[in-house]
């Protein structure tokens, strides 16, 4: 199977690193690699064309910088071509007008749109305090309306009552009206999947844009696909005004070259992407962010975001002091995995931090997964308060009630508290060493769940570096 | 519209690539020249083969001989007949030939590639052939999903099994086994949740599935069938590799062939793991669900259409 772009351009450079000059046979060569990384990546031929040529040139022409070695040189340069290719900067949506806002979502089937609405929808009441109105227009997939119906019901957001038998042009009319009437901030329009050939739903979908004028008009695209995205891109901003691009299912391992590509054909900013099944799981697109992850700078920001989310703050606090002591027993451990739980699971958090791809691997190979967070909670829930309190009285009889009452097994249990007492060690060593004030910043801030991630993978070596020499091109 | 006309309608639209890009380069010298092999390299790229598969084509190409010329009809027809060599061996479409009764075929794939369509179709392929179909909606999880199957299986007049939305999968297909069974018949084809072949949890349930069903009949699943979305890239792949791992793919169904996406990664697929390839679909209309012709997609990568 192909190594991922982030790999592959790895071993591109790495045969340029250790070199003195950079020649234009040197530059070329690895161009060859980066072009085939990134058809396999799927981005579109002839976005692939005209990158590669962009960097070729300035990478032959460029002047090495002492600081750095030639092949440093080049990923600087591929990076900053993909960043500035994925759009420089991030941009939220646009519904600063008299409400109420429309939002119309259009796309391919099976593209996720309806998911990505509900999202949105969330996203704004929960963030924005906004008061949202979600439609379907969708007559044509059986269910697709009770589908969003039941969206909304998850997320307490109000969809349009369903009209058995209304066209999609009637369904828009009446979602202005009653956001009008009902003084709704934004209404959300989820149309119906549609082929970019289909010339009919082509037109249905330009007599919705005409009478709904949205103010956002976005295109819904599965980060999964493959060459011919170029063409349904073409096609729908052909055909609408379009005003963003969403891209979903970037929680995949597809490599997401569907982002360069969308970005070169609708010249419009990817505004969001989606990265899980839940309904929270919806994130602002940052292009320099992607770039980095494409070259296997990993996705720290993203971690740090989710887990300033999810983390209470004042338990972060609480834990801060309680390390502050040299304290950590078991009580802390189980809320640390219990935040790594909310954060997505262990496979999520590994596939945001850099150059934890093949601690990724290991894992999946090993059989570590999220169960394995749900025993060790278990097993912590089957100790009296005293114990999780003061782990050292478990002696060998407690460790057998602790495992029959967890339904695990006594080895379990021990790995469960060599680990808590290895992380205890760490913590009273990093006290030892006065980094406390940091340390503590970093639980506000919240990277309180990692230092069990580095425990958990045993053999994984803790937590890696940033690969030597990239992080001097972090932004 | 005959279907065929479908296939190819995406395909005429986006025109004849092979030709507009070979028109002017090709003089009628008896082998091809780097630029003229570079352009039909891009065509294969452009169509989803990915860049591994298409060097491949592309130095069988170089190798070949054109006795009387090459023209673009020519290099046409050979670039079709690399393809379909390639693609031949693949094309099997499903039988019932279960004994003991029920045929038990799982749907699997990742979200949005057309599962539930597809389900409804096949069931539509079955009926057509006489056989006793039964849905089972194993899709507790994507809100409505349910509720999809069961509209299809209305139209359709078949008996189909479902659970509480948010249920136990297994459960609900493990109730399907044990009423196809009872009832006598002949296909039992399982609706499952659509999942990213990365996330473990889910591949997990899958296996559990497979475990509940084999609990039932030895042989349960007896397919399982990957449907793959021909709008997906080299992304489709990774997919048949990881599903064939921790699901037991036995074959696939491409999806969405009636726009533009020529499902070229079909080709590369066939090549690594050689699994059997049922069928395609091509609209969303019941019938639009077609055996597997290895020819027809091979003359529509290589444009070779009249």
């Amino acid at each position: 199977m192909f190594d991922s772009l982030s790999d592959r351009l790895g071993t591109v450079f790495d045969r340029l690193r250790g070199r003195g000059a950079l020649t234009e046979a040197d530059v070329r060569g690895a161009m060859r690699e980066v072009r085939i990384a990134l058809l396999e990546a799927d981005v579109a031929l002839p976005v692939v064309r005209s990158f590669v040529e962009q960097v070729t040139e300035l990478a032959v022409g460029q002047d090495v910088l002492r600081s750095v070695t030639p092949g440093q040189m080049v990923v600087k340069i591929v990076h900053d071509g993909l960043v500035e290719m994925l759009g420089s900067q991030s941009s939220e949506l646009d519904i600063d007008v008299t409400p109420p806002a429309v939002v119309m979502m259009v796309g391919l089937q099976g593209s996720g749109k309806t998911t990505t609405t509900a999202k949105i929808a969330k996203r704004l009441k929960d963030k924005q305090g906004k008061r949202v109105l979600m439609a379907s227009l969708d007559v044509n997939r059986p269910a697709a309306q009770e589908q969003l119906a039941t969206l909304g019901a998850q997320i307490d957001v109000a969809t349009l009552p369903i009209v058995a038998g209304q066209m999609p042009v009637d369904i828009a009319k009446r979602a202005l009206q009653s956001a009008k009437l009902q003084a709704f901030d934004v209404v959300l329009l989820d149309t119906a999947g549609r082929l970019h050939v289909d010339q009919q739903l082509m037109d249905e979908m330009q007599a919705v844009a005409r009478i709904a004028t949205p103010t956002e008009m976005l295109l819904v695209v599965d980060s999964l696909a493959g060459q011919d995205a170029v063409q349904v891109a073409q096609n729908f901003s052909e055909q609408v005004a379009l005003t963003g691009v969403v891209l979903t299912r970037m929680d995949g391992d597809a490599r997401g070259g569907a982002a360069l590509s969308m970005r070169a054909v609708t010249g419009k900013p990817i505004k969001f992407a989606g990265v899980g099944e839940k309904l929270d799981a919806l994130e602002i697109f940052d292009p320099s962010r992607v770039a980095g992850r494409i070259l296997g700078m990993g996705d720290v920001v993203s971690l740090v975001e989710r887990a300033a989310e999810t983390i209470n703050q004042e338990d972060a606090e609480a834990m801060a002091a309680k390390m502050a002591k040299g304290q950590f027993d078991l009580n802390d451990l189980r809320m640390q995995l219990k935040q790594m739980a909310q954060m997505g699971g262990l496979g999520a958090l590994a596939g945001m931090i850099p150059g934890m791809k093949k601690a990724q691997a290991a894992m999946a190979q090993g059989g570590v997964d999220d169960k394995m967070l749900v025993h060790m909670d278990a097993m912590i829930g089957s100790m009296t308060p005293k114990e999780r309190a003061a782990p050292q009285i478990i002696n060998a009889k407690r460790k057998i009630r602790i495992a029959k009452g967890s339904g695990t097994t006594v080895q379990s249990v021990n790995r469960l508290l060599k680990m808590h007492k290895d992380m205890a060690t760490a913590m009273k060593k990093i006290r030892k060493m006065g980094g406390l004030k940091g340390l503590a910043g970093m639980l506000g801030k919240g990277g309180g769940g990692m230092g069990g991630l580095g425990g958990l993978l045993g053999g994984g070596g803790g937590m890696p570096q940033l690969p030597g020499g990239m992080d001097k091109f972090k932004k | 519209m005959s279907w065929t006309e479908r296939l190819f309608g995406g395909l005429k639209r986006t025109s004849d690539r092979l030709g507009d890009n070979l028109s002017g380069v090709l003089t009628g010298q008896t082998r091809l020249e780097g630029a003229t092999l570079d352009e039909i390299e891009d065509v294969l790229i452009m169509s989803d083969l990915g860049p591994a598969m298409a060097a491949r084509i592309r130095d069988r190409l170089a190798e070949t001989r054109f006795e009387r010329g090459a023209d673009i009809a020519a290099v046409k027809a050979v670039v079709a007949d690399e393809i379909a060599a390639v693609l031949g061996p693949v094309a099997d479409p499903l039988d019932i030939d279960a004994f003991p009764r029920p045929q038990v075929i799982l749907v699997i794939g990742v979200n949005g590639s057309g599962k539930t369509t597809t389900i409804a179709k096949l069931a539509h392929y079955f009926q057509e052939l006489d056989y006793g179909v039964m849905l089972a909606a194993g899709d507790t999880f994507r809100a409505a999903a349910i509720g999809q199957l069961r509209v299809w299986a209305e139209r359709l007049g078949v008996p189909i099994v479902t659970g509480p939305e948010g249920g136990d999968a297994a459960g609900v297909v493990f109730d399907a086994v044990k009423q196809a069974t009872a009832t006598g018949i002949d296909v039992l084809i399982v609706d499952t949740a659509g999942r990213l072949q990365n996330k473990r949890e889910l591949m997990d349930e899958l296996a559990k599935i497979r475990r509940v069903l084999g609990k039932l009949n030895p042989e349960a699943p007896h397919d399982v069938v990957l449907v793959l979305d021909a709008t997906n890239g080299q992304n489709a792949l990774q997919q048949i590799a990881t599903f064939k791992e921790l699901a037991g793919v036995t074959g696939l169904i491409m999806t969405k062939l009636d726009g533009t996406a020529r499902g070229g990664v079909l080709v590369a697929a066939s090549e690594q793991y050689g699994l059997p390839i049922h069928a395609i679909g091509i609209g969303e209309g019941l019938e639009d669900l077609r055996p597997f012709d290895p020819r027809q997609l091979a003359d529509a990568i290589a444009g070779n259409v009249e």
